[in-house]
């Protein structure tokens, strides 16, 4: 596989960075790639514009951060503000329509995708909109296959709220084919 | 299989290291960045009959691990810069008693409180200058979270080896960054456990009396003989003494120890200098961006390779002379002002042919920063 560098960003709560560690979870530990995960630390992360970031390759993957993203997710217009242009030129940008106005201005795929609407009129619960935005990424970029995803959910997550994860990554998942 | 590959923080692969090689005693006090040992032994270490303890600073962890390594136990403490400087005093009572321990410090920037969530590498000197008096130490670092087991597991063995502190030094990068970790089988990796002494309850036992090797052998604190332990220059009998004699053959025995083992206790990593006229030398996480700027500038056909130094001290300068005296450009790439630049500079003949490649903003240094410092120091601009 071509080596694929991504940054989740959003703002603290939102389980960005959670998505992100789960992704690179589920890459390392159920598919046999490589993976490193990274996220801007710091008093600034709490509250403001948060980051994380995650390089998946079938190589080693020697300097950890990401620069320039094949993917970039945002999710709050304060991320999207600070973030949009660090894109790589043909890469794919994933924002959230309730949240994000974007400016149509980089030289991306852009997907603006209701994720945070689906979640609330089919779910209703906001705490799984990190989980519908993963299964968005993989449905757009098919870098894991849902069922990794859903093994390293199952390692971390508490069995009562396994079905509301999972129901939340196909609702992302269909989203994303849907606008590939 | 899933249960032996982890993907974790490096934080959590020093702990996984410290576990296998023995682990039974922590205490600590927590600190940013290296609160995660902290916080994943406090489950870990009870789990298996070990113990933990959160003291009230780091002085008293440092002095703690110190009295439970002396009753026989395998101990660790784990802080960051301004906790390292608060243990110094006692760093040279373990050095002076000749106790094994292991201290990991997870660097940040400094001075003093500095920037508690930035990544840094300035504390390389502290780490063997920090204490006070001629003694000898070891340092070890690792660039990535297999290393970090593997060091961290090495540290115990060479603290028990050569009854000594090691020092892991670890940086914010590594420690925080999550990555994959395969779990070697118990027995993968040699377990180096204490040289206890043979003699008998009721026959004088000489707690400072060395071997032929240079090794002593210990009395379980507590346990079957009565000795004394001090900081203060002491007799085989463990008592003071100001014997001009017994000073001199005591710190000498103290610094020959490790010094004269260096060759040993080195440890590094080579990649591509069989033929390179530019050698990148670096550790830690920095070690990482200057391996991804080898691997690119190889493919244009440069001929540059790395030495990525894993023992920081004793410096391993037979080492960095061996791979550095013949390159036209002996760059250290390092996220401090040039603290190994300045060892190294010491270890070839020609210190004009050596430069800094560095960055000291908090900002982990990037392949480009390497590239650009590459291109100015070869005067092709940037």
């Amino acid at each position: 596989m071509e080596r694929c560098r991504m940054v989740f960003s959003g703002s603290g709560g939102q389980g960005v960075i959670t998505a992100a560690i789960i992704l690179a979870e589920a890459a390392v530990l159920y598919e046999d790639l490589t993976a490193v995960q990274t996220q801007a630390y710091g008093a600034a992360a709490r509250g403001g514009a948060t980051r994380s970031d995650v390089i998946i390759s079938d190589t080693v993957i020697d300097f950890p951060k990401v620069i320039q993203p094949n993917v970039l997710v945002c999710l709050t217009q304060e991320a999207y503000n600070k973030f949009f242009d660090i894109i790589r030129p043909g890469g794919l940008l994933l924002t959230d329509t309730r949240y994000v106005k974007s400016q149509l201005k980089v030289d991306a795929r852009q997907r603006e995708l209701p994720m945070y609407q689906t979640v609330m009129e089919k779910i209703g619960k906001p705490i799984v909109f990190n989980i519908c935005m993963l299964g968005a990424v993989i449905g757009l970029t098919n870098l894991v296959a849902q069922e990794s995803i859903m093994k390293a959910l199952k390692d971390r997550i508490p069995k009562n709220f396994l079905d509301m994860n999972r129901d939340a990554l196909a609702l992302g998942l269909e989203l994303g084919k849907n606008s590939q | 299989m899933t249960r032996r590959i982890k993907f974790i923080q490096g934080n959590e692969a020093c702990v996984e290291g410290a576990l296998y090689a023995g682990l039974e005693f922590f205490a600590g006090y927590p600190i940013t960045p290296s609160t995660e040992i902290m916080e994943h032994l406090s489950k870990r270490l009870p789990a298996i009959g070990g113990k933990f303890i959160q003291m009230e600073d780091e002085i008293a962890s440092m002095c703690a691990i110190i009295g439970a390594s002396l009753t026989g136990q395998k101990v660790l403490t784990a802080t960051s810069g301004p906790g390292f400087s608060l243990k110094q005093e006692a760093l040279g009572y373990a050095v002076m008693a000749e106790i094994p321990c292991v201290i990991v410090n997870v660097q940040r920037g400094g001075p003093s409180t500095g920037v508690p969530t930035h990544v840094s590498q300035g504390d390389v000197m502290q780490a063997r200058w920090g204490t006070h008096g001629d003694h000898s130490l070891v340092t070890l670092t690792a660039s990535n979270h297999q290393d970090v087991f593997a060091m961290t597991v090495e540290a115990f063995n060479i603290a028990e080896t050569f009854r000594t502190p090691v020092i892991l030094l670890f940086d914010e990068v590594v420690g925080h960054m999550r990555e994959r970790l395969e779990i070697p089988e118990p027995g993968e990796i040699p377990i180096v456990n204490r040289l206890r002494t043979a003699v008998h309850d009721g026959v004088d036992y000489h707690p400072y009396l060395p071997r032929e090797d240079g090794r002593l052998p210990m009395s379980d604190f507590g346990g079957v003989h009565r000795y004394n332990v001090t900081g203060l220059v002491h007799d085989m009998w463990g008592f003071p003494s100001d014997n001009p004699k017994i000073i001199h053959g005591l710190l000498r025995h103290l610094v020959d120890k490790i010094e004269n083992n260096a060759s040993h206790i080195a440890m590094y990593k080579t990649f591509y200098l069989e033929d390179a006229d530019t050698v990148l030398v670096s550790f830690g996480s920095a070690a990482r961006s200057a391996l991804h700027i080898v691997k690119s500038l190889r493919k244009r056909g440069e001929k540059i390779g790395l030495l990525e130094l894993q023992t920081l001290w004793p410096f391993p300068a037979d080492i960095v002379r061996r791979y550095c005296n013949k390159a036209s450009y002996t760059v250290v790439v390092e996220m401090n002002m040039g603290q190994v630049c300045q060892m190294v500079k010491t270890a070839v003949d020609h210190r004009e042919r050596v430069f800094l490649a560095n960055r000291i903003d908090g900002v982990f240094i990037t392949p480009t920063d390497i590239k650009n410092i590459l291109r100015l120091i070869k005067g092709r601009g940037v």
